[in-house]
């Protein structure tokens, strides 16, 4: 097993009485990218401050290296931090900005002068090295604040909602960028961020976390098909979820249930008990419509109420005809009917692709 | 458009310059009361600096507002920094009654100040003149400084610490260059206030050390002196070159 990095355990912090994070949990081992991700408040930048020493924990350790860092001052920590406004120093070219780490810790000149470089070539900073942060667009500046914390080699990168300021497609460009970087200098990284598709694309592990607790840890897969709660399943991704109870629990592992009337036997192991109310959880690409039922899965009627064509895939809305509940629908064209098409108000019958679903317990 | 254009500035520039214009050209004329121009000179120069009270006025006037700048500029400009950077039981009262001090009028600063130097036993002179001129330049400094604080990204210190600057290397690397604009700005607005107070210098002074307006002050009650004409110029030749410096300061920084 790889060793931890960076060791957090039982941390707490709290301001003013109202508790932030709660007893914190989480082990980050060599070279690994972990994202935090949650809605605004959720205790994810503020423990992302307790790691870079900008505040001081309640209680619990962090350890970096076997050494306890928990009040340690930011100065003195090998954590590197790239702040969600960047932070650049205005009076600073980018050469000067991003040799700063290396001046301060007083650095043999030759050596700063070749990192420094090195970083410039990585993040294509070369032409921009003499010009000032106000000179330079959003995604530049963005590539100045990387190089500025990667080129003191850290033990461990934060990246605080990095690229928030950046538009949607130049972010998912930097996305690329940053993750070739990371990955060319095998840096751990723990990345901050509310955008899912940012945490998935980019991760190799998800902190799903809720009001300062953990709520999901996994890989990107994990996290978007084995959803633990509906948090998880709600946060990440469309859902549809459909109320049902269990029927009977067979020893074999096998439960049926009653989905809006209709019993189905499915594998699953869930911790139930006959009569228990259960989620049924699909996301909108595990629903198939009309000809592409497979046989021994049960039909629910209905009729598409909206249709948005969305180049590679077709969404729908469909509502059913009984129960009152609106389903999302996504299909991907292919090559046996690229041109297929719903007209709104046409009678449609929806299911799944068998194991695809997701069983969650009642939580309420 | 364009005649139209230039007459409306130059009309602008002449109701603001035209009386420093009157005064500069006096202080050239031979024509001593300054009605008529009658020829060049330089002879008011010369009077000017034969004329040692005015002189010894005008050191001291110039040592006032050099010294309580500076004072005034280093105190509030860790004051700013203070109330911007820590969060402080009496920091909103701080900032109330720094406002405070700038909006009452001098005259009664004036009289609080006397007050207290009399009570304390502050002989008036050079020290009562730079206590009383530190107190009203302060306000200024901090607003000014504090202004450019709230104009930075907070991250900015964080990013220094990040990197791992030391608190005095934050400070020297960071906080002074980013401040330098601010610095110089309240120093010369400081300078300049202190050096053309009329109302708290006249409380707070004393009869053995006369400062510059309030010579002035006293020399033009019987009509204004060809040598005033002479000082007020070089004052003005002072200040355009203070400003050519300023300018080029903080243009440097920007870039």
């Amino acid at each position: 097993m790889k060793k931890g990095v960076l060791t957090i355990t039982d941390l707490s912090k709290s301001f003013d009485g109202l508790s932030v994070v709660k007893n914190f949990n989480l082990v980050i081992s060599q070279g690994e990218f972990v994202t935090l991700l949650g809605p605004s408040g959720c205790g994810k930048t503020t423990l992302l401050r307790l790691i870079a020493g900008f505040d001081k924990p309640d209680s619990g350790t962090i350890m970096l290296d076997d050494k306890d860092i928990g009040c340690t001052p930011p100065e003195k920590r090998q954590v590197n931090t790239v702040f969600q406004s960047y932070a650049l120093f205005p009076h600073m070219t980018v050469f000067d900005n991003i040799a700063f780490g290396l001046k301060i810790t007083k650095t043999k000149k030759s050596e700063l002068l070749s990192r420094v470089q090195n970083v410039l070539k990585q993040t294509q900073l070369e032409s921009l090295a003499h010009r000032f942060p106000s000179q330079l667009s959003g995604g530049q500046q963005q590539r100045v604040a990387m190089a500025r914390a990667v080129v003191n080699r850290p033990r461990v990168l934060l990246l605080d909602e990095p690229l928030s300021a950046l538009d949607a497609r130049l972010r998912q460009e930097m996305q690329i960028e940053l993750k070739k970087l990371q990955r060319n200098l095998n840096i751990t990284t723990i990345l901050v961020t509310h955008e899912q598709d940012e945490a998935l694309s980019l991760s190799d592990r998800i902190v799903v976390m809720n009001q300062g607790a953990i709520a999901q840890i996994g890989t990107p897969r994990e996290i978007y098909e084995e959803p633990k709660n509906l948090y998880v399943a709600r946060f990440i991704g469309e859902i549809n979820q459909l109320p049902a109870r269990v029927e009977e629990v067979n020893n074999s592992g096998n439960l049926t249930i009653n989905v809006l009337g209709k019993n189905i036997t499915i594998a699953k192991e869930i911790d139930c008990a006959k009569g228990d109310r259960v989620h049924l959880l699909l996301r909108p690409e595990d629903l198939r419509i009309s000809g592409d039922i497979d046989e021994a899965m049960p039909r629910f009627s209905g009729s598409i109420i909206d249709r948005r064509y969305r180049g590679a895939t077709l969404d729908t809305t469909i509502r059913l005809d009984t129960h009152d509940i609106t389903l999302q629908a996504c299909e991907f064209f292919d090559e046996d009917d690229p041109d297929f098409d719903y007209s709104i108000g046409e009678k449609v019958e929806v299911s799944w692709v068998p194991g695809w679903e997701v069983l969650l317990k009642d939580e309420t | 458009m364009k005649p139209f254009r230039i007459i409306y500035l130059a009309i602008v520039f002449l109701y603001l310059y035209i009386p420093l214009a009157v005064m500069v050209a006096n202080s050239f004329n031979v024509n001593k009361y300054g009605m008529r121009w009658d020829g060049f000179t330089l002879q008011w120069f010369s009077a000017m600096l034969q004329n040692h009270s005015l002189m010894e006025a005008t050191r001291n006037s110039l040592l006032v507002a050099i010294s309580s700048a500076t004072v005034a500029t280093v105190l509030g400009g860790l004051g700013a920094t203070c109330i911007y950077l820590y969060r402080f039981r009496g920091r909103k009262v701080m900032q109330v009654t720094l406002l405070t001090i700038m909006m009452i009028p001098d005259i009664i600063l004036a009289i609080g100040l006397l007050v207290l130097f009399v009570i304390t036993g502050v002989s008036l002179g050079f020290w009562s003149l730079l206590l009383a001129h530190v107190t009203f330049c302060l306000p200024f400094v901090t607003v000014t400084v504090l202004a450019r604080l709230q104009g930075f990204d907070p991250n900015l210190i964080d990013a220094a610490k990040d990197l791992g600057a030391s608190e005095s290397q934050t400070t020297r690397h960071i906080v002074i260059p980013l401040l330098k604009p601010a610095l110089l700005a309240s120093w010369l607005l400081s300078f300049t206030l202190s050096l053309d107070d009329v109302i708290v210098s006249s409380f707070v002074t004393g009869p053995s050390f006369d400062v510059l307006p309030l010579k002035l002050f006293s020399m033009v009650k019987v009509g204004v002196k060809p040598e005033v004409n002479a000082l007020s110029t070089l004052f003005v030749g002072i200040s355009v070159v203070l400003i050519l410096i300023c300018h080029y300061l903080t243009k440097e920084n920007k870039r």
